[in-house]
């Protein structure tokens, strides 16, 4: 991550603003990624280590769809920004394709075994689709062409990126839409999934599209956030890398300290690791020698650890019941 | 009791290792196999797979999954048989490589070692690695499954970045440093008396690094795989096997949950210790990015393609995860000279392979090729991710499975039970 440690502004308030900016925008990307990570885990209660490789190839799609082929671009009239935003539904939309597939052929078959199994088995696809996206597509060279690129504005003398508001935004549309969409038929019949696979089955609810749903949401969602943690401030100025992928391993710390099956779990979490991460790189860069080079992407290991030795099933997370 | 296998009339009969004469006689003519697979002899290079596995270029990764053994070993009695998912084992095998060369690496201006010989590091290693496994316990033992996971990924990044912190021990950047040789020394004397990683001479045979390191690791694997199979046969391996199964009903049984996750714990990080050590001196300059998340998922790989919970499995497992990658290279080499020859099949294999750009081909032969041809190493991660995923589908027991099966299809042979 190029990620600049520090803020340099005129003044303490500039600097705070701008941090925290900052770390409101970076924790709404973790926010995202452990919303993700939480359906999936409500439906099928494993934890989807292949979210990783999911956000490259949402990423990967998007600079394809609309990069090298301009497919909305070449119909459609109007601004660029509109093009954009259609080549990012349909580019998670793609990899929600991918979601649905790993579900029916490799997940699907594995209920009722343990949960260390299919978490295995997702880890085996992480690999599987990672050396395809790195290795057999050349992603080095591509581009995704964000409309608002690495532009800022200002409040008073604080620079903010575009980028940390559409993150914001973006996030906050996501969660308000799995909070409606828990209201709906589909996600009742998911939240009786997550209480109980059997009591739901028994109630008529069809638990296969209930996976069916929370995994090709998880990648989809997957798919946003890789494509805005490869957007300017984060990523590489907006270059497709392997970055993306890394990303997703960051915010794991966020969905435990959250707790894996809380959707409320996963929006603190997420803000907490992001302002932690971003205020310690801002607030302990003059310990940096001391702290080592680049320890602001330790602090989220380092708050989740203390997190679970306080609460071992994060903030919100359910606390579980075990019987003999 | 001869002719019937099953009937055991003790205890002692029941737990015994190997309880037949065949296995006893099948130990003993696979130890002599092992210990003959390195030397050029004209019986040894009948059999099949061994014969080639003693030419020195095979020899050299042969050694390197016996250090792999190692590890898994220690993965195996903290994962087989405790039942802990623990995706933190590369990070103490860090722990233990970054000791045996703080203890026996040479200092200079900006690099710590004391230089001890490999009596003093190599326990060090494994020591160090053990105390590190128990100061994490408290956290490890309070979260259970796919938290402890998580947890355990944590250390993975934080040991990358200590590794970052203390360049002193770990080496600069991307490079690392050298580690202390394979050799064995009385105290900090000039010539070692068993030295492992030059060409030698022993009674009046001459014998290269190679074998000289295959003979001192294949004794240490042994020891260790001894030592693991034993301690699951012991109370401490029972007490596991039962926090495995069903951790409350253990505890309530009077297992005490807390004491025997530690022990586990520092059993696991002792093997992974050992393992880094013995690998970083191997190879002589590791970078610290070597103990990455990608090298726990190795190991988890390898004992579920062998098949969990079993020694046995951690062996067959081991072998593929390790030399997969030098029979795919192999495999792909021979389909590209088949498909440069004339006739019916190498049309065939040309389908396959791609021998530059525009030839139409799944597998580039092309070194420097990063693009749709995959290059053979991008072919073999493939294989040995989609591999993770079919057995833990089709065969959740491993390579193990599929020989019980194969084996009671004997037994009952010609009838199907």
């Amino acid at each position: 991550m190029s990620l600049l440690p520090v803020v340099l502004a005129a003044n303490a308030v500039d600097t705070f603003v701008q941090t925290f900016f900052r770390g409101a925008a970076l924790g709404s990307l973790y926010a995202l990624l452990a919303l993700s990570f939480v359906l999936v885990f409500k439906a099928s209660q494993t934890v989807n280590f292949a979210e990783g490789a999911m956000a490259l190839a949402g990423t990967w799609f998007l600079s394809m769809v609309f990069v090298d082929w301009d497919i909305p671009g070449r119909w459609l009239g109007g601004p660029t920004w509109i093009h954009w935003c259609l080549a990012v539904v349909l580019a998670a939309g793609m990899t929600a394709v991918i979601g649905l597939v790993v579900e029916r052929v490799a997940i699907r078959p594995l209920i009722g075994q343990p949960h260390f199994s299919m978490a295995m088995v997702t880890l085996g696809i992480e690999v599987v689709i990672t050396i395809v996206a790195v290795d057999a597509v050349h992603l080095t060279p591509r581009v995704l062409a964000v409309p608002w690129g690495a532009d800022t504005f200002k409040i008073g003398g604080a620079f903010v990126a575009w980028s940390y508001l559409a993150a914001m935004v973006m996030a906050g549309a996501a969660f308000l839409g799995t909070w409606r969409f828990f209201k709906t038929r589909a996600g009742v019949a998911m939240r009786a999934t997550a209480f109980d696979q059997e009591a739901a089955l028994a109630q008529g609810i069809n638990v296969g599209r209930v996976f069916a749903i929370a995994w090709g949401l998880g990648a989809a969602l997957a798919a946003l956030s890789g494509i805005f943690a490869s957007m300017a401030p984060w990523g590489p100025a907006g270059v497709v890398s392997r970055d993306g992928a890394f990303f997703v391993f960051r915010a794991l710390p966020a969905v435990v300290l959250g707790g894996l099956d809380s959707v409320v779990g996963a929006l603190v979490g997420g803000l907490i690791i992001g302002f932690a991460e971003v205020f310690a790189g801002q607030y302990l860069a003059d310990h940096a020698s001391l702290l080592g080079y680049g320890y602001q992407q330790v602090v989220p290991y380092v708050v989740m650890l203390i997190g679970l030795l306080i609460r071992p099933y994060g903030i919100f997370g359910t606390k579980e019941v075990r019987r003999v | 009791m001869r002719g019937r296998p099953n009937l055991y009339t003790s205890y002692e009969a029941e737990t015994q290792l190997f309880p037949t004469t065949t296995k006893k006689v099948l130990l003993g003519v696979g130890l002599l196999v092992l210990v003959l697979m390195p030397f050029d002899l004209w019986v040894v290079d009948q059999i099949p797979v061994v014969r080639f596995l003693g030419d020195s270029i095979w020899l050299r990764l042969v050694n390197k999954m016996l250090i792999f053994i190692i590890g898994a070993l220690g993965l195996h009695l903290l994962s087989g048989l405790a039942g802990q998912l623990s995706l933190g084992h590369s990070f103490f095998g860090g722990v233990g490589a970054c000791t045996a060369v703080l203890v026996g690496g040479k200092a200079s201006t900006n690099l710590w070692g004391w230089g001890m010989p490999m009596w003093v590091w190599l326990p060090a290693a494994g020591v160090v690695a053990a105390l590190i496994g128990v100061a994490i316990a408290p956290t490890a033992v309070r979260v259970r499954g796919l938290y402890l996971g998580i947890v355990t990924l944590g250390l993975v990044f934080i040991g990358l970045h200590l590794s970052r912190v203390f360049p002193e021990i770990a080496g600069p950047g991307d490079l690392g440093r050298k580690w202390p040789r394979l050799e064995l020394r009385f105290w900090k004397e000039e010539d070692p008396f068993l030295d492992f990683s030059r060409d030698g001479h022993w009674f009046w045979f001459d014998v290269s690094k190679h074998q000289k390191t295959y003979f001192f690791l294949l004794l240490l694997v042994i020891l260790m795989a001894w030592w693991a199979v034993n301690l699951g046969r012991t109370r401490t391996g029972r007490a596991l096997a039962a926090i495995r199964d069903r951790d409350i009903a253990a505890e309530i049984m009077g297992v005490p949950e807390f004491r025997y996750k530690t022990t586990a714990f520092a059993l696991s990080s002792f093997y992974a210790g050992i393992s880094g050590a013995l690998f970083a001196s191997f190879v002589g300059q590791v970078p610290p990015e070597q103990w990455s998340l990608r090298a726990s998922v190795t190991f988890l790989a390898a004992l579920l393609i062998g098949g969990m919970g079993r020694v046995s499995g951690v062996f067959m497992g081991s072998f593929f995860v390790v030399m997969s990658h030098r029979f795919v290279e192999e495999i792909v080499d021979w389909a590209q000279h088949q498909a440069e020859g004339e006739g019916l099949f190498s049309s065939v294999f040309d389908f396959f392979i791609s021998r530059g750009s525009g030839d139409g081909g799944l597998i580039s032969v092309a070194q420097t090729a990063l693009g749709y041809p995959l290059p053979a190493s991008a072919l073999d991660e493939i294989i040995y991710g989609a591999l993770i995923v079919i057995f833990l589908l089709f065969e959740p027991l491993g390579m193990y499975g599929i020989w019980i099966k194969v084996r009671n299809y004997w037994k009952g042979w010609p009838f199907s039970y």
